[in-house]
C-alpha cells in the first residue's frame, strides 16, 4: 500500500458537495416521504402514534417491507418476480394441507416448504435465462400456476378453501412463537416479524454494498452484457436473486400463517405489484443496476404506516389505493430527477 | 497493493504474438487470409482498414473468440490455437471491446474490479476489500496519467475518452502484456481522440505490445511503430514505420488504382468539373 500511501491527496475532491453525496443515495426520497407520511398522520389521527398504533403499522410493514427488500434486490438484479405474492399464500396453504390433511410434522413441513418455495424460485430463474423471456412474462405464469393450484389443489383436499384447525396441530405452540409472536417493550407489543424484517434489511444491505455478489447484482442490471464479458457469473446471480424472492415469500408466508393460523387460498394475490411500488418508492430503478434495500425497506414502511393511518382516521380504506398509484407516480419522477441530478451533479 | 500481476513483462522489442500467414473461413466463406504480423513488447501494431475489411475476425482470432483455420498463432514462440477468451487473458492478452464492458450506473472503483473482486475475511465474513479496491483504482489510474476527481462517481459520468481510459488501466492492472483496442477512437471527437492516443503511447512506454484497431490514419502515424493493412480480407503487407508516409498509408486504406476506377466512373456520370471528381483525382495525384 506503500504506493498509494504517497499519493497526492487531490484537492478537487472538496468539490464533489455533501448534498451531492446526499442526493446520490436511492433512499434519499423516500426518507423524506416517510418523515412525512409520520408528520401526517400523527396530526389527523391521535390514536397513530399510541404504542398500540405503532406496533400495529409496524407489524404490517415489516411483512411487506421483507419482500420489498427481497424484490428490491431482484429489481437491481434486472427482473421482476409477479409470483411472489402468491407465493406468500402458497407456503402457508402448503404447511396448512401437509399438518392438517396429512399429518406431517409441523417442523419437518415448514422446512419442506422453505425447499419448495427455494426450488420454484430457482426454476424461475433456469426458464428466464434459458429462453430468454422477460421475467415479467415467466413469473406471470408461475403466479397463475400457482394461484390455480391455491386454490384447486386446497378445495380438493378440505372442500373449502381456507385452512382449519392448524392450532390443534402437535408442536404448533413451538413454532408459533418464531413466525407469529410478539414481544412486549413497555404497553407496546411489536410483532417478531418486525425483527425478521430487521435482519432481512441488514442482511440485504451488507450483501448488496459489501460482498462480490452484490457487485454481481447491481452490474447483471446494470448492463448484462458487461457483466458477462468481465466474468461475473450472470447465471448463478438471477437464482440466487430469484430464490431469494421465494424464500421471503416463504417466511412472510409463516409469518402470515402463524400470526393467524389460517391461511385462506387467496392470501398474497395482488401483493406482488405493492412490492414493487414499495421498492420504486424506495428508489430503485424499473430498468435494473440501481437501488437499495433500505429504501425499499422505507417504501413498505410508507405503506404500512398509510394503510393504517387511513383506518385510525376514520376513512374509507379504499382511498389507500388512490395514494399509492399518486405516490407511485411520483416517487418515479423525483427518481428520474435525481437520477439526472447525480449523473450530472459534480 | 494486490499482487495482480501474473505476467512478467518482457523487454522491449521482445515478439510476444507473431501471426504467419494466419486466415479465418466460415465454411465457404473466406473472411480472412494470409495475415502476417508481429507484435512486440513495447511497441504499437497498427491494423488498419476500412469497414469489412476483416479487423474484427482478426481480433476475434487474438481474443481467442474464434480460432483461426489457416496459418499459424506463434505466441511467445509457441504455437498455438485460441479457443477461449479466458486462454487469451491467461496469455495476457487483453482486449479492450468497442462497449468497454462497464456498467454506466456503478462507481468507477466497482467497475475497475467488476468479476474479479478482491476480498478479505473468510466463509460468511467475506467481504470487499473496499479500501484496497477504492485505493487500486486511484493509483492505477494515476499511473495511467488519468486523474480522477472522485473514483465514487459512476463511471457514466465520464467522458467517453477517460472510460477508455479505465478499461485499458483495468486491462494492464490485471496483467495484460498485450493489448488489444478495437477502435478506441471510433466514437470520439478530436480531443477525445487525442487523449485517448496519449494512453495508447503511456502504455506502449510501460512495456505493453499494443494492437490498435482503426479505420483513421491520422490516429494511427502518431501512435504506430508497424502498420498492418487488411483489405477484404487480405493483408495488403505490413510496414515498419520508417518505410511509410502518413499519405502512403491514407492512399493505400482508400485502395489506389480502385479509388481511380471509381473516379473514372463518376466523371463519366457527373462530368469532369465536378467538384468531388477534382478532388477525388487530386487525391490521387498526390
Amino acid at each position: 500500500m506503500t504506493a498509494t500511501a504517497a499519493l497526492p491527496s487531490d484537492e478537487r475532491l472538496n468539490s464533489t458537495s455533501r448534498r451531492t453525496r446526499v442526493i446520490r443515495r436511492p433512499e434519499v426520497g423516500a426518507f423524506g416521504a416517510a418523515l412525512a407520511v409520520l408528520v401526517f398522520f400523527a396530526v389527523v389521527a391521535e390514536q397513530f402514534l399510541t404504542a398500540e398504533g405503532v406496533g400495529t403499522w409496524l407489524n404490517s410493514a415489516s411483512r411487506f417491507g421483507i419482500m420489498a427488500v427481497a424484490v428490491a434486490l431482484l429489481m437491481i438484479g434486472g427482473e421482476f418476480d409477479l409470483s411472489a405474492g402468491v407465493m406468500t399464500g402458497a407456503t402457508g396453504l402448503f404447511v396448512g394441507v401437509v399438518t392438517t390433511g396429512y399429518g406431517l410434522n409441523i417442523w419437518l413441513a415448514v422446512v419442506v416448504a422453505l425447499v419448495v418455495a427455494l426450488g420454484i424460485g430457482a426454476l424461475n430463474a433456469v426458464i428466464v435465462m434459458r429462453t430468454g423471456l422477460p421475467s415479467f412474462i415467466v413469473t406471470l405464469g408461475t403466479f397463475f400456476v400457482l394461484q390455480g393450484l391455491d386454490l384447486a389443489l386446497v378445495k380438493l383436499v378440505y372442500g373449502q378453501v381456507a385452512i382449519q384447525g392448524l392450532r390443534d396441530v402437535p408442536y404448533y405452540g413451538s413454532v408459533q412463537p418464531w413466525f407469529g409472536g410478539s414481544l412486549s417493550i413497555g404497553n407496546a407489543r411489536i410483532a417478531v416479524s418486525v425483527l425478521w424484517a430487521l435482519l432481512v434489511i441488514a442482511l440485504a444491505t451488507y450483501i448488496l454494498l459489501r460482498t462480490r455478489a452484490g457487485n454481481w447484482i447491481f452490474a447483471v442490471g446494470g448492463a448484462q452484457i458487461s457483466a458477462r464479458q468481465t466474468g461475473v457469473p450472470v447465471l448463478r446471480t438471477k437464482i440466487g436473486l430469484f430464490m431469494g424472492t421465494a424464500g421471503a415469500g416463504w417466511l412472510v408466508g409463516m409469518i402470515s400463517l402463524f400470526q393467524s393460523s389460517t391461511a385462506q387460498s387467496s392470501t398474497g394475490v395482488g401483493d406482488e405489484f405493492i412490492y414493487i411500488i414499495c421498492a420504486v418508492v424506495g428508489g430503485c430503478l424499473l430498468t435494473g443496476g440501481y437501488g437499495s434495500a433500505v429504501g425499499a425497506a422505507l417504501g413498505a414502511l410508507i405503506y404500512g404506516m398509510t394503510r393504517q393511518g387511513v383506518v385510525y382516521a376514520g376513512w374509507d380504506s379504499n382511498w389507500l389505493y388512490v395514494f399509492l398509484g399518486v405516490m407511485l407516480l411520483v416517487a418515479v419522477l423525483i427518481n428520474n430527477w435525481i437520477r439526472t441530478k447525480a449523473a450530472l451533479a459534480k | 497493493m494486490i499482487e495482480q500481476q501474473t505476467h512478467e513483462l518482457p523487454p522491449r522489442g521482445t515478439t510476444i504474438i507473431e501471426a504467419r500467414g494466419v486466415g479465418k473461413s466460415y465454411g465457404s466463406v473466406l473472411a480472412l487470409s494470409e495475415v502476417s504480423t508481429t507484435i512486440n513488447a513495447g511497441e504499437v501494431t497498427c491494423v488498419l482498414g476500412d469497414n469489412g475489411a476483416g479487423k474484427s475476425t482478426f481480433i476475434k482470432i487474438m481474443a481467442g473468440a474464434h480460432p483461426h483455420t489457416d496459418g499459424v498463432l506463434l505466441i511467445d514462440g509457441e504455437a498455438r490455437n485460441l479457443s477461449s477468451p479466458r486462454e487469451a487473458l491467461d496469455l495476457g492478452i487483453a482486449t479492450v471491446f468497442q462497449d468497454l464492458a462497464v456498467v454506466p450506473l456503478m462507481p468507477v472503483w466497482r467497475n475497475f474490479f467488476l468479476g474479479s473482486e478482491p476480498t478479505k475475511g473468510f466463509g460468511p465474513m467475506r467481504r470487499l476489500d473496499v479500501a484496497t479496491m477504492k485505493a487500486a483504482t486511484r493509483s492505477e489510474l494515476i499511473a495511467m496519467g488519468i486523474d480522477l476527481r472522485d473514483v465514487d462517481q459512476p463511471i457514466g459520468t465520464l467522458s467517453g475518452g477517460e472510460r477508455q481510459c479505465v478499461a485499458i488501466a483495468r486491462a494492464v492492472h490485471f496483467g495484460a502484456r498485450v493489448l488489444i483496442l478495437d477502435e478506441p477512437t471510433a466514437a470520439l471527437g478530436v480531443k477525445q481522440s487525442g487523449v485517448v492516443l496519449k494512453y495508447i503511447a503511456k502504455a506502449r512506454d510501460r512495456g505493453l505490445g499494443v494492437v490498435f484497431i482503426t479505420h483513421n490514419p491520422h490516429h494511427a502515424y502518431p501512435v504506430g511503430d508497424r502498420f498492418m493493412l487488411l483489405r477484404r480480407g487480405r493483408s495488403m503487407g505490413e510496414f515498419p514505420k520508417d518505410e511509410v508516409s502518413m499519405d502512403d498509408l491514407t492512399s493505400m486504406m482508400a485502395g489506389g488504382t480502385e479509388l481511380e476506377a471509381l473516379s473514372q466512373e463518376l466523371q463519366e456520370t457527373l462530368g469532369a468539373d465536378s467538384g468531388i471528381v477534382r478532388d477525388m483525382q487530386a487525391e490521387l495525384r498526390a
